[in-house]
């Protein structure tokens, strides 16, 4: 990543109109958050959305804050995005859709719970939600660790290309859908159609799978897959159900069939 | 995009209990108004009386006004009148909330179909609601302009439903925002996200069993069709489910009667809808900061899951 964004005041982030003409225009960071040493707490109660996110990019860009605390999120959208360094953040209550999308680094808990596409296109870093996560958590997914404690909703990981999704709870229909890489991990029960046109990763459910995607096979759990969840289970204290079952792709869709179904069958 | 919200306050044991809906709904559509700024509706649900309610509009607000606009609907409000004696309705009140938007309510002991036909066999009239205690208010603009407009801030009542519209499948007017009530069907109304794809299919089968449709969108035959599933002696929630099967598409939708208040999602669970449930209350939104404007404070929260049939009564 270019250093120069790391640096550049905040100041410059903002003073762009935003093209429907609908959003804040010319937002400065409030500059509103109470920094001790190190650390920051940011009431976020007063502030909009883009007043929020200028002021973490200012305490964890030019501030030299490394821990930021932000009380009264109320469930907005689009909070703690595009970080782009190592600093921890921690959410003292729930985010709308598009949470922490769009990170490289830190290390996000959130106490509360999260709605749709939390933590689209992360790169690095960790997530950690404490309630439950709506639809599409994790989309295009790059890397890090996405920990749900709760429940999630549909389409878990879709797109994902890399990382570990944890889901202590159930996950809903499609999740898994068209994921490239990295692996999924969930305690709970999982919705219709898991692992749908999914071309490589894994996905390990614990509770019962109400029915495979097209392409989705299951696979024999290794001593290497058992390690792996430990790991991640020991890293986020969770509790970790006896047993799990492998889903990967069945690689039938990763080449075209070009003969047309009457060929097809002059070759059998 | 749209957004929808419902809200139902339980009542207490044997005690009707009401709140604030008029002001709790117009917070909720307001916090969501990036998701459709175009019209704004409410369904909102009084103390029922023994009076039948009917709100009406003579002409769409977006209407090119001619020279003979005034006049014509002083013409047409008359004609409503005129027709609602006729057909034996002995009205109590009729209050204009605009120029083209009407509140009438009256005494009146027969069948609701043929009123509302004849009622809206006037040009431009369509009857928006029509019940005991159900009131439909939508028109153009945010929720606070229309709250405004309608002076809902004082509405008191049990539960509501409401919806912002951002017009993709067709006329951004009256007659295409939402709530949609169940003609003929009284105190049932419906607001959907999403998109219904076999529409045209459901909307001849309906008409065929001799409904009329007001609009040109999808989200009417909803209303029309949970409303006649009910009349074939379905429960509320069989006929939700059943919605499932017999509707394709994309759809996240909201249904209020007298006395429930339901959702339904769509198997692919393509909308969103945030549950907040409580002893006292229920209330649901497209967006959590819906129900934050009505409980400003940390709540649990949750996203039913795809084919999912929930209906609270109070």
């Amino acid at each position: 990543m270019d250093q120069v964004t790391h640096t550049e005041p905040p100041e410059q982030h903002g003073g762009r109109y935003d093209i429907r003409g609908l959003a804040e225009p010319d937002t400065t960071a409030p500059k509103s958050a109470v920094i001790s040493g190190q650390t920051a707490e940011l009431d976020a109660a007063e502030l909009s959305t883009r007043q929020i996110n200028l002021e973490l990019r200012r305490l964890v860009y030019t501030e030299g804050v490394t821990e930021v605390t932000v009380h009264n999120p109320g469930a907005r959208h689009s909070i703690a995005v595009g970080l782009l360094v190592r600093c921890r953040i921690r959410i003292d209550g729930s985010l709308g859709y598009f949470g922490c999308g769009l990170i490289d680094g830190p290390e996000v808990n959130i106490t509360g719970r999260v709605g749709w596409s939390v933590a689209e296109n992360m790169m690095s870093g960790v997530v950690v939600i404490d309630k439950n996560a709506g639809s599409l958590t994790g989309a295009a997914l790059r890397g890090g660790d996405l920990v749900v404690r709760g429940h999630v909703g549909a389409r878990t990981g879709i797109d994902q290309k890399g990382g570990t999704i944890v889901v202590g709870g159930n996950a809903g229909s499609l999740t898994g859908f068209m994921m490239q890489r990295g692996r999924q991990i969930i305690c709970g029960d999982a919705g219709n159609g898991l692992g749908d046109s999914m071309y490589d990763g894994a996905i390990y459910v614990a509770g019962t799978v109400a029915s495979l995607g097209v392409d989705c096979v299951e696979a024999e759990m290794t001593p290497v897959d058992d390690e792996l969840i430990d790991r991640k289970f020991r890293i986020y204290r969770l509790d970790r159900p006896a047993s799990f079952r492998k889903f990967v792709c069945g690689r039938k869709l990763w080449n075209y069939d070009n003969l047309e179904p009457n060929e097809r069958k002059l070759v059998l | 995009m749209c957004g929808i919200a419902g809200i139902i306050h339980k009542g207490e044991g044997d005690l009707p209990f009401s709140g604030d809906v008029g002001r709790e709904m117009t917070n909720m559509l307001q916090a969501m108004k990036h998701r459709g700024p175009d019209s704004s509706g409410f369904a909102l649900y009084g103390e029922p009386s023994e009076l039948l309610v009917m709100r009406f509009k003579l002409a769409d607000p977006n209407e090119s006004g001619d020279f003979a606009y005034s006049e014509r609907l002083a013409r047409s409000r008359r004609e409503v009148e005129s027709r609602l004696a006729k057909i034996g309705a002995a009205v109590d009140r009729m209050d204009g909330e605009s120029e083209y938007a009407y509140r009438a309510t009256f005494r009146y002991e027969g069948e609701l179909k043929p009123l509302a036909d004849f009622v809206e066999d006037v040009p431009g009239v369509e009857v928006l609601s029509l019940g005991h205690s159900l009131e439909i208010v939508k028109d153009l603009g945010d929720a606070e302009t229309v709250a405004q407009q309608y002076r809902l801030d004082k509405f008191q009542g049990t539960h509501a439903i409401g919806h912002v519209r951002m017009a993709t499948e067709s006329d951004v007017d009256i007659a295409g925002a939402h709530p949609y009530w169940a003609y003929p069907f009284s105190d049932v109304a419906v607001v959907h996200n999403g998109q219904l794809t076999n529409y045209h299919r459901w909307r001849r089968r309906l008409e065929r069993l001799g409904h009329r449709f007001q609009s040109e969108c999808d989200s009417e035959i909803i209303a029309v069709y949970l409303a006649q599933r009910m009349a074939d002696g379905l429960s509320l929630e069989t006929a939700m489910k059943q919605s499932l099967v017999d509707l394709d598409g994309v759809f996240t939708y909201l249904v209020v009667t007298e006395t429930s208040l339901g959702m339904a999602k769509d198997e692919m669970a393509a909308k969103p809808l945030v549950l907040y449930e409580a002893d006292d209350m229920v209330a649901l939104a497209s967006e959590e900061v819906a129900i934050r404007a009505v409980l400003n404070r940390e709540i649990d929260t949750s996203d039913p899951y795809e084919g999912e049939v929930m209906v609270w009564t109070r």
